[in-house]
């Protein structure tokens, strides 16, 4: 299995996330925001960071670069992209995930840990968690504030599309461990194909004990075990 | 038709606007009592190279691609010279 990490400029979290596969023993390239080539990678991550400065919107201008048009397609065609972060809004922005993400509702950078609830585990990013597991994961953003209409937002509960919620430490979803007031306490969600996903914390920074966790590995997990049993991850 | 179009971008009706909330508290705490609301939103003036309606048309098209998040904002155009 081989991963492709995009680098946009100001993206920041791209060597963390090539570190996170590179921890599974899987092959990992990096893709340049102005290359249109996709390297033969078989899961696209969208990294954290400030992609062109998060000028605009966050998310807007990076959503137009030649790799992005790559990636539509990759995605339509249904192999899995995991946006982080700023790949998120990456993707909310390119149309490939419902919904937008606004200012956080205090306004502030938050940079700590969270926690959130594993939502389902029928998915390839979280086939390795059960449903209901709790993470500990870190969050770094000040535009995580998940938006959506509310018939949208029933849409997503209803077609399953909502795999991750802030949580306090027992898994309870509460308004007090919302960090950025996101409806619904969404902390990720997926397209209605399931191969495209979007969340705001950062499982590519909790992949080692020494960070402080390392609950974010059972994302990437979830990729390989989903390649294992024979998901549609191989390019055809 | 002129050449120039003056953008202005803002948040939907219903939708939360954190810094327009933020600022109208600091306008109570200035002491001022006149403002009940704040609607924050943002402002472009693109100069255009022709003035015809395929200019116009691209305009639109910017808007909605690029300028304002149609999920979230609506945007209105002025032209002016």
């Amino acid at each position: 299995m081989k991963f492709g990490v995009v680098t946009f400029p100001g993206s920041n979290c791209d060597y963390d996330a090539y570190a996170a596969a590179k921890l599974l023993g899987e092959e990992v390239t990096f893709l340049w925001h102005q290359s249109s080539d996709l390297q033969g990678a078989d899961v696209i991550i969208l990294p954290g960071g400030f992609s062109y400065g998060d000028y605009l919107r966050s998310g807007a201008i990076a959503r137009f670069s030649p790799i992005m048009k790559e990636v539509v397609e990759f995605a339509h065609a249904g192999f899995p992209v995991l946006g982080i972060c700023n790949g998120f809004q990456v993707l909310v922005e390119s149309g490939l995930l419902p919904g937008a993400l606004m200012r956080n509702d205090h306004l502030r950078f938050s940079c700590r840990f969270i926690h959130i609830r594993v939502e389902r585990n029928d998915n390839i990013f979280t086939a390795a968690a059960s449903t209901g597991d709790i993470l500990k994961i870190p969050i770094a953003h000040k535009d995580g504030n998940y938006y959506n209409f509310t018939a949208d937002i029933d849409a997503l509960e209803k077609n399953g599309q909502i795999l991750f919620r802030y949580c306090d430490s027992r898994g309870n979803i509460t308004p007090e461990s919302n960090p950025n007031g996101s409806m619904a306490n969404i902390a990720g969600i997926c397209n209605r194909e399931g191969n495209v996903v979007g969340l705001m914390p950062h499982p590519e920074r909790a992949v080692e004990d020494i960070l402080g966790s390392s609950d974010g590995l059972q994302i990437f997990n979830s990729i390989k075990l989903s390649l294992a049993r024979g998901k549609k991850l191989e390019r055809a | 038709m002129s050449k120039r179009a003056i953008i202005y971008i803002r948040l939907k009706e219903g939708v939360l606007d954190p810094q327009g909330v933020t600022i109208q508290r600091a306008i109570l705490n200035m002491g001022y009592d006149a403002v009940s609301s704040v609607r924050s939103g943002k402002f472009f003036e693109l100069e255009l190279s022709s003035d015809n309606a395929q200019a116009a048309s691209q305009v639109d098209d910017i808007c909605r691609k690029l300028l304002a998040n149609p999920v979230i904002e609506d945007f209105r155009v002025e032209y002016s010279q």
